[in-house]
């Protein structure tokens, strides 16, 4: 039996516009999505803004109905048996949300472990546990709103693990916190891995997935496009070199003219500040960066690097080699 | 550990979580402190000039459960409402524990802070108004206090589950609230209503509890208002738990418990 399974999973949205005339709109936020997660298996979903990762865990942690296929926890249907899964998970994401925020860090644990049934003899212990885990017992009788962001975050780590869950989903749990933070808390999810627990992780930040995951879903536009350890992933550009080239105002079609260079696989743009990181795949062996420059002819140009692919430009070749299908 | 043991505590802790955090709240905190104040002196003005002294105790009863009413539903549907802006209704939601013990401690919760509103309306009219105080049954005062608690919490559970559907909870709590004034015959008696608004007066537990308080305070039989207010707030209980269930089964079917 796998900890968490997928299959067919599918999600539609309907909002309605206009006031007399009523017209509904459809959003197809999840199309279909099936995959497993072992037993103590730290398995990554990956995808940018909209893919549908947060979407996904909300059916499994028994937020959203599915509109079709089924979603398993230790066995279990999220649909026919919410309260036996919502005992087996725990749940944290991202973000400033979710602690009462007027009262104190002791107050809310000891809150939500009524709410998960801990049995009041294990509580104190159980809380002292996981805010000691994370790091947070010296502040324990403050006010959540008197933390930082980072602290928040940790919080929800220690609610999240309060009741001992053997599968934890992670939705983002490191977006918005300070680099030291984040370090933290990816230490505190290995250690939730080493220490037997399934977990899944959503993220949008590639070293993340690559440094945490068992295993990688690469997920957009609501369908998963690939699937593997991050090595596999990466072999599927490992016959690559990546040109990162580092532009001041570079066009739109400056950028096209790129891609109609026959030996260009992919070519993606990032802002950052006033440049834009070109990232170019090619075959490896060929020299293009005069090619490319010459395209690129009246843009400044800064720093120009040619090194080995990573994960994040496997996953920037899986989602261009989709890009029609997930626009549609 | 006992499932009913489990579930009582599980409703003593999240009486006292949102009953501080609601009490940490400045808005709410201004709200039960000063609407009381204003109803009361609107009734005293209105109802109280150059009658019986017992008329005078009633207004400021009546007033007195306008805040008690307008507090539970107000501060169900504010707390819903922050609940689900502070991305803590999902979490709830969420957790193995039924729903219903979890909204219920919120709504008897506020019920609780609106009977805040009963003393310090009395209070108001003994300083300001020359309010005679009368008691004529003080245990029957303590029962009838807590069952009207326990019956407008009950009731407010219902609304509360409603709450959960709907985004925009605060801009329904004004729907419900000045019926239930009229229905209960806070502002006027019941009798003077028309026939047909009657068995609605009868279903609702403030009603009941009103008749109560008043009977404790002013003398009758205030123990059948206690039991029949009793016997309602169980039976909203039993409705509520029917409700929860049905709203956060289509929140959940329509995507509803999160804000955005």
């Amino acid at each position: 039996m796998e900890a968490i399974e997928a299959a067919g999973l599918r999600r539609t949205f309907h909002s309605t516009k206009g006031l007399l005339r009523r017209r509904v709109h459809d959003v197809e936020a999840v199309r279909g999505v099936s995959f497993a997660v072992g037993k103590g298996e730290l398995y990554g979903l990956l995808g940018p803004n909209g893919a549908g990762k947060t979407t996904v865990i909300k059916m499994f942690i028994t937020l959203l109905l599915p509109t079709s296929g089924t979603a398993r926890v230790l066995g279990h249907d999220v649909v026919a048996a919410p309260s036996r899964v919502r005992g087996l998970i725990g749940y944290v994401f991202g973000g400033d949300k979710g602690l009462y925020d007027r009262l104190s860090a002791l107050d809310n644990l000891r809150y939500f472990a009524e709410l998960y049934g801990v049995a009041p003899r294990a509580q104190r212990r159980r809380i002292g546990e996981v805010l000691e885990l994370v790091n947070l017992t010296d502040r324990a009788r403050d006010r959540v709103e008197t933390y930082s962001r980072g602290m928040r975050q940790r919080l929800h780590v220690a609610r999240g693990l309060l009741h001992d869950p053997p599968v934890v989903f992670l939705d983002e749990p490191t977006i918005g916190v300070d680099p030291v933070a984040a370090r933290d808390l990816r230490a505190t999810i290995l250690a939730l891995r080493q220490a037997g627990r399934t977990v899944l992780l959503t993220t949008h930040y590639m070293f993340e997935a690559d440094a945490l995951c068992d295993r990688i879903g690469v997920i957009a536009g609501g369908t998963l496009l690939a699937e593997g350890t991050p090595n596999e992933l990466k072999a599927r550009v490992a016959d690559r070199t990546v040109i990162e080239i580092e532009a001041y105002g570079a066009t739109p079609a400056a950028i096209d003219e790129l891609r109609r260079i026959p030996e260009v696989a992919t070519v993606s743009t990032e802002d950052i500040g006033q440049s834009q990181l070109i990232r170019v795949q090619s075959p490896a062996g060929l020299e293009l960066t005069a090619a490319l420059l010459a395209r690129l002819d009246g843009v400044r140009i800064g720093r120009v690097v040619a090194r080995e692919p990573t994960l994040e430009d496997a996953y920037i070749d899986i989602v261009s080699a989709d890009a029609p299908r997930v626009a549609a | 550990m006992n499932r009913s043991v489990r579930w009582l505590r599980l409703f003593g802790r999240g009486w006292l979580m949102h009953s501080k955090h609601l009490a940490s709240s400045g808005f709410f905190v201004l709200m039960t402190s000063v609407q009381p104040l204003v109803f009361a002196s609107l009734a005293f003005f209105l109802f109280g000039a150059g009658r019986p002294a017992d008329a005078l105790l009633d207004a400021a009863l009546g007033a007195a459960m306008l805040s008690v009413w307008s507090t539970t539903l107000i501060g169900s549907g504010q707390a819903l409402t922050l609940l689900r802006a502070a991305g803590l209704l999902e979490l709830l939601v969420a957790a193995p524990a039924p729903l219903a013990f979890v909204l219920a401690p919120i709504t008897v919760a506020t019920a609780t802070i609106g009977l805040y509103a009963m003393v310090s309306t009395v209070a108001w009219g003994v300083l300001l108004f020359d309010l005679p105080l009368r008691l004529e049954h003080p245990g029957a005062l303590i029962a009838a206090v807590a069952v009207t608690a326990f019956g407008l919490g009950m009731l407010g559970m219902v609304f509360a589950s409603v709450f959960v559907r709907l985004r925009y909870a605060n801009a329904l709590t004004n729907l419900f609230d000045y019926p239930v004034w009229l229905l209960s015959g806070m502002l006027v008696p019941v009798d003077v209503l028309p026939l047909w608004t009657r068995p609605l007066s009868w279903l609702l537990p403030s009603t009941w509890g009103m008749r109560a308080i008043r009977e404790s305070v002013l003398g009758g039989r205030p123990w059948f208002a206690i039991g029949i207010c009793l016997g309602l707030g169980t039976g909203y209980l039993g409705l509520g738990l029917l409700t929860v269930r049905w709203f956060s089964t289509l929140a959940r079917r329509r995507a509803a418990l999160a804000l955005a």
